[in-house]
């Protein structure tokens, strides 16, 4: 196992962003929807200098949004954050005719993002919200996978062009890079260099997917690991680059099979058909820690380890009759 | 005042015969309340439509969109002849509201319930930025059917923002049948009343000054305010009027000629 510390849920470190970013633009206003202390949004609600810029909407996460729109075509800078399940579910239709159609740059964050929520069950996890997002055009679609890359996204949202959806999570998130570290919404880092294989993966399963690499290392099995962070744009040149060079990618998220792996599937399928395997959901989960769900479904190391192992496998077998 | 509604009313008609397609009873329901806010009420400028101070009017019934065409084209925003490409390819004039289209439309509205959240964001915009334009949101009432209006009465209640007035177009008809026997509204300003809002009722929504009346006064009041105008579907459309099959229908070229006869255009052809 690597040595990786484990630094500050992203939801906090979204929190800490909004608090710099609305100290420094008073253009910026924050929404949440009766769940600030939740995504940590209560941050910029506390600070002095950005107080009358919070509004807490009350549980009307559809109002929410359409609010944000109201407030966007006045040229405000918005943020919006609640659980990912209930913006995404709940306030699909007035982000499709108020954000992404119309292009205002609003931040929807979604906070408590797939089954590492863990013990409050599945009504509360978001396991199709990179999907729904995804599926409205003009978003950006961001999955920071810790809090240094959290904070330099909020801070890179507040000059975008662009709508953005941010997943956000609730455990602690092992930290992957250092303070200072320039981390752009579009390139995905590569963050370990291999030619055999290629793992693709966002959120918490990109340090488990760190930790497979080791052990297949062991093994003479050089993996390279991508930090796929934004799922929109998407950056076909880093895709091209990595799957061209192995032929084989798994694709790891915390997310029924459409987010992530949805991206990359269809951008294979048509430009460059390569072996790919998943490390994704297929169905809803239930009450339990987020380690002991990671077991149950297989969003971890070891089967991160083995589906890298069958993959391999199945390349070497295609590459015999080459 | 009583010409520009005829013609508003003859170019509803005409564009959608036209297009042979659109809302006819809900567009010529709201003449008189768009004539009332346009012509006295509004803060606006057609040379300017992007004026900062700008009073916001937000149709969230997007579907009576042919209406606000009409009226801003004939009020200088463009050549009102243009509304004639009403829901072609490429028209600035689309089936509901697109701002992609037609930037100077305040928001893009179709999906029923969201205008009055929106109006909300422009209203608090304005406290925010310290200025005194003020936001008007015309409802349908069908549309009040979505639960959406009503986490927006409960805000903007809340919150008083007497910078925010709605105006209810209470034709008494939806898509299906009579609002009354689909899913009942009443008691209507009982209601709006309770999410505290000042409700007013406007018992003929056609009677421009009247009009004018209501919404000057709720316009002054210290919380969010609501202006219930009783209106006629189809209002002055010939076959269409009182009819609810012309809720998303256009009349037919020899129904539009009766019609435009009616309202006092003589051989003014289709």
């Amino acid at each position: 196992m690597i040595k990786l510390e484990l630094g500050k849920a992203t939801r906090v470190a979204y929190g800490e962003a909004l608090a710099e970013v609305g100290k420094e633009n008073k253009n910026v206003v924050v929404l949440d929807a009766d769940l600030s202390k939740s995504t940590h949004s209560i941050l910029f609600a506390k600070e002095k200098e950005c107080e009358d810029r919070f509004f807490n909407i009350g549980i009307a996460e559809a109002n929410m949004a359409s609010i944000a729109a109201g407030l966007a075509l006045c040229g405000k800078r918005v943020f919006i954050s609640s659980f990912a399940s209930f913006l995404m579910c709940k306030a699909f239709d007035q982000i499709r005719v108020s954000i992404s159609c119309p292009k205002l740059p609003v931040v929807i964050a979604g906070s408590h993002g797939g089954v590492s929520l863990g013990e409050d069950g599945y009504t509360q996890m978001a396991i199709e919200d990179l999907s729904l997002a995804l599926s409205l055009p003009n978003l950006y679609v961001l999955h920071p996978a810790d809090e240094i890359t959290t904070r330099e996204f909020v801070h890179q949202l507040l000059k975008a062009e662009n709508p953005a959806y941010i997943r956000l999570l609730r455990p602690a998130s092992f930290r992957l890079y250092t303070s200072g570290k320039k981390i752009r919404i579009g390139e995905p880092e590569v963050i370990r260099k291999g030619s055999d294989i290629s793992i693709i993966a966002c959120g918490l399963l990109v340090a488990e997917a760190l930790n497979a690499a080791e052990e297949l290392s062991k093994e003479g099995i050089e993996a390279e690991v991508l930090d796929f962070h934004t799922l929109r744009p998407l950056n076909e040149e880093i895709l091209h680059k990595t799957l061209k060079k192995t032929r084989a990618g798994l694709i790891c998220e915390d997310h029924l099979m459409g987010g992530l792996s949805g991206v990359v599937s269809l951008w294979t399928a048509k430009n460059f058909p390569v072996l790919l395997d998943y490390v994704c959901l297929e169905n809803y989960a239930e009450s339990a820690s987020p380690k002991e769900l990671y077991d149950k479904y297989g969003l971890n190391s070891q089967n991160i380890y083995k589906k890298a192992k069958y993959l391999l496998n199945q390349k070497n077998q295609i590459s015999l009759y080459d | 005042m009583e010409n520009l509604a005829k013609e508003i009313r003859k170019w509803v008609l005409k564009s959608t015969t036209e297009a042979g397609s659109g809302h006819v009873g809900g567009s010529l329901s709201i003449v008189e309340i768009l004539v009332a806010l346009y012509n006295g009420i509004l803060r606006h400028d057609p040379k300017n439509p992007f004026w900062e101070d700008r009073d916001r009017f937000i149709l969230s019934k997007g579907h009576g969109c042919p209406a606000l065409y009409a009226i801003l084209g004939l009020l200088g925003y463009f050549e009102v002849e243009e509304i004639m490409t009403l829901r072609k390819l490429g028209s600035p004039f689309q089936g509901h509201p697109d701002r992609r289209f037609l930037n100077l439309l305040e928001a893009s509205t179709g999906s029923l319930g969201q205008g009055l959240s929106i109006g909300i964001g422009m209203a608090l915009a304005a406290k925010l930025d310290k200025k005194d334009y003020h936001t008007y949101v015309l409802l349908g009432d069908g549309e009040l059917q979505e639960g959406q209006i009503w986490e927006a009465c409960m805000f903007a209640g809340h919150h008083k923002l007497d910078n925010l007035t709605a105006i209810v177009d209470l034709n008494g008809f939806q898509l299906d049948d009579e609002t009354q026997k689909i899913v009942n509204l009443e008691p209507l300003m009982d209601k709006f009343e309770s999410f505290n809002f000042k409700a007013y009722f406007c018992k003929d929504g056609h009677n421009i000054e009247d009009l004018k009346d209501k919404i000057n006064k709720a316009k002054n009041d210290k919380k969010p305010s609501v202006v219930i105008a009783k209106t006629i579907k189809g209002k002055g459309g010939g076959v269409a009027e009182g009819n609810n099959e012309f809720h998303g229908k256009a009349l037919s070229r020899t129904q539009l000629e009766e019609a435009l006869e009616s309202l006092g255009f003589k051989n003014d052809k289709a």
